[in-house]
């Protein structure tokens, strides 16, 4: 995925004048964290990271925000970064506390994220020794950062520091891990810091650029097309390419579908756009990756999800992808013309070729590939049976697109109530979107929306969950309430783990093993246990009503527990294994 | 194919791991691996030979260069390069015939006898992986006693050359 999401980071605030000021690595961790412009830190206290906490006390440039379990304080700063473009950071202890954030870690290494993860370690001296609390963060989570490091002493800590946040936010984003031994930080060890304002790795050069014949060669390609498509990705949205990315595509009039993370990047109300596409995309979607002839990827990493089988994808097409990491192109899908750079500046460069080449593409063409995208979305392939009886777990996302005006965020967990978000919430702008598209983390919802909140204190937060991924890290409704969240949790309780149902009631023969939960709780009273107000909604009437009165508490987290039908399924769907050509249509769409 | 691979990356604790890791994470495959510091203390210089197809080769070395500590590197086998490896065996040279034909199998070799007793020979062979397995080969099983093999390094003909 692209993104060169450079985030700069405030004037040294330190007090110039003051030049011989000593620190401690604790107080060199919190000034730094200044100096670089950090306003949240979400993390957990614990032995190792005691003297970090003691440099927090009684200063109040750093908020630290107070999680109930580390993987939410991961999940809340990937929150916070994903809807900001700045880095989330995290602080939690060594031991449990780090491999507790592991989740969250992994979470945001594979959708991109940045995030910057402080982990306390044991003492230099008690490192390998089986230590209290002593787990080798390092080693453990290598295979889900970006990068880590150990510090190995107070003077290199500012400079590591410096160096995680470079990595962390650029090229193609993602977490970073710092582990500090306690000694590190150590409240009589003082020593002279300096905010280093520059950083260099000669390891690690992110190309933004793209190659200008490279470019050339894409804009010729895509002018000479019949039957275009793009298909946008995370990259879209990480690199803050969505303007430049409208421009171009509004230029050419191709169509054009996103991807689960890529939603919003283009606007979803546009009648260019076609719908997400993979596994549950839009049928026109689908159809139009399987017979277009020229594909042109952007920012995207040809996910399973997404590609369906690579023997089938798009048989017909030239593939132009534009990526800043190159290890993702031609990783699944060998493309024809790979351009390596950031999302925003290859775009920018490729409209202003264009342009230049005064070529228009073929009008002709075009309009006969639209005439046959308008017969595939004559299907309609997202319309639903609608009922007055059991409430649609559908119809409550249109619902809340309705009270909200499109203009929320919103947050899911994973399953079935994930896809409907995605299908049935129409995004208009980029980062309102915030899900965990590549690990698929239930529990990511509601600490997520933890860290959007705090970011945009003024905005509406919806955490769209079932009854399954919310009891993951329900405990955070204690966090929302310290820190007065306003965030509307739309719970789509159908009383079973409805992804993991679908697929037993299509490829298990209905034999539904552990789907099924008994002995929920009341989510009304637990709610209200936790300080919150709660709702429980049965009649699909009740429905719109209770999201307006939920949005009408401005100041409260409400818990809406809508009871839905327990054996909707997510359509349309490519089963594992089958081409974008293969589609199931909700069995009322098939007969259509 | 089997390719090797020349990697330039920081001399710092953990960067081993994370080669090793990679490969282990993606299921690729390592024939052998051998690291050391180079001339510059900051830099280490480690080959890895591998199979895979074109395809797998081209990932391995972008995953490659997409670790932090990889300064540089590059696919030896795509050009013309020198391959060695040191090999050191021990044999069973017992009586005047055995002692005789171990010495002269290591003269044909270019091997050098590097520690004696009555009963043991210690031969160093260096070469290609390839020589080194004739070489086993035309002793007979019975005299091997123990075998160590660095693992092949390399470098690649004429002017071009892996620097920063």
């Amino acid at each position: 995925m692209s993104g060169a999401a450079l985030h700069r980071p405030r004037s040294n605030e330190f007090p110039k004048e003051i030049d011989n000021v000593k620190l401690s690595g604790g107080e060199i961790i919190v000034q730094f964290l200044k100096d670089e412009g950090v306003e949240y830190v979400f993390g957990y206290p614990g032995g190792a990271v005691l003297h970090i906490y003691d440099a927090l006390y009684g200063q109040e440039d750093i908020r630290h925000v107070l999680v109930r379990h580390e993987q939410a304080a991961t999940h809340a700063a990937d929150g916070y970064a994903r809807s900001t473009g700045k880095p989330g950071v995290v602080l939690v202890t060594s031991g449990p506390g780090v491999t507790n954030a592991v989740t969250g870690i992994a979470t945001a290494h594979m959708d991109s994220i940045p995030l910057v993860v402080l982990s306390g370690q044991v003492p230099r001296p008690y490192i390998g020794s089986d230590a209290f609390q002593e787990v080798d963060a390092v080693g453990i989570t290598r295979p889900c950062v970006k990068h880590n490091f150990m510090v190995r002493s107070t003077e290199e800590l500012a400079e590591v520091l410096k160096k995680a946040f470079y990595i962390a936010t650029t090229g193609r984003p993602g977490p970073v891990l710092v582990d500090i031994p306690k000694d590190v930080t150590d409240p009589n060890y003082k020593i002279d810091y300096v905010y280093p304002e520059k950083v260099s790795l000669r390891s690690y050069n992110p190309t933004v650029k793209g190659h200008p014949k490279q470019i050339k060669k894409a804009v010729d390609l895509l002018l000479s097309a019949k039957r275009p498509m793009i298909y946008t990705g995370g990259g879209v949205v990480l690199s803050d390419g969505a303007k430049e990315l409208v421009d171009l595509v509004r230029k050419l009039g191709y169509p054009i579908t996103s991807t689960l993370m890529g939603l919003g990047a283009y606007p979803g109300t546009d009648p260019q756009f076609l719908g997400m596409l993979g596994m549950h995309g839009t049928y026109e979607a689908n159809m139009a990756m399987h017979e277009c002839d020229v594909l042109f990827a952007v920012g995207a990493r040809f996910d399973d999800r997404v590609t369906g089988n690579i023997e089938h994808f798009c048989p017909a097409a030239k593939i132009i992808h534009i990526d800043i990491d190159p290890a993702s192109i031609s990783k699944n899908v060998q493309v024809d013309v790979p351009i390596v750079g950031s999302v925003p500046v290859v775009l920018a460069d490729m409209l202003k070729a264009i342009e230049q080449s005064g070529r228009e593409p073929d009008r002709e063409a075009l309009a006969k590939w639209w005439e046959q995208i308008d017969q595939w979305r004559a299907k309609q392939c997202l319309a639903y049976r609608k009922s007055d009886e059991v409430i649609k777990p559908q119809s409550v996302i249109e619902a809340l697109y309705r009270v909200t005006g499109g203009d929320a965020f919103v947050t899911s967990d994973v399953g079935q109530h994930q896809m409907w978000a995605a299908q049935y919430y129409k995004f208009d702008k980029p980062r309102r979107w915030i899900n965990s598209g590549g690990l698929g983390t239930m529990g990511f919802g509601l600490p997520a929306a933890m860290g959007v909140q705090f970011a945009h204190p003024g905005a509406r937060v919806a955490c769209v969950t079932g009854e399954g991924s919310i009891q993951m890290n329900i405990q955070e409704l204690s966090t929302c309430l310290q820190y007065g969240l306003p965030i509307k949790i739309v719970n789509l309780n159908n009383r079973y783990l409805g992804m993991v149902r679908q697929w037993q009631e299509f490829f298990y023969e209905g034999r539904y093993s552990m789907s099924y939960m008994e002995s929920l709780p009341d989510f009304v009273r637990l709610a209200e246990s936790y300080g919150h107000v709660g709702m429980r909604i049965e009649r699909p009437a009740d429905v719109e009503g209770a999201l307006e009165e939920a949005f009408r508490l401005k100041d409260r987290l409400v818990f809406l527990d809508f009871i839905t039908d327990q054996t909707e399924n997510v359509y349309p769907m490519i089963e594992a294994g089958k081409g974008h050509h293969e589609m199931h249509l909700s069995p009322e769409r098939e007969l259509a | 194919m089997r390719h090797i691979i020349s990697i330039l990356m920081e001399n710092e604790a953990g960067a081993l791991s994370r080669v090793a890791g990679l490969f282990s994470a993606r299921n690729y495959n390592i024939e052998s691996l051998t690291v050391a510091p180079t001339d510059d203390p900051s830099l280490s210089r480690m080959t890895i030979v591998t199979r895979g197809s074109e395809h797998v080769i081209e990932q391995i070395t972008k995953q490659l260069n997409k670790l932090i500590d990889v300064v540089k590197l590059v696919d030896l086998c795509e050009a013309g390069y020198i391959e060695r490896e040191l090999m050191l065996v021990k044999v069973r040279a017992e009586g005047n015939d055995a002692r005789t034909e171990y010495k002269r199998l290591a003269d044909i070799f270019r091997g050098q006898i590097i520690d004696v007793t009555d009963r043991i020979y210690t031969i160093e062979l260096t070469g290609t992986g390839d020589k080194l397995d004739a070489f086993l080969a035309a002793l007979p099983d019975t005299a091997l006693l123990e075998v160590v093999r660095s693992g092949s390094t390399g470098i690649a003909r004429g002017e071009r050359s892996l620097k920063v």
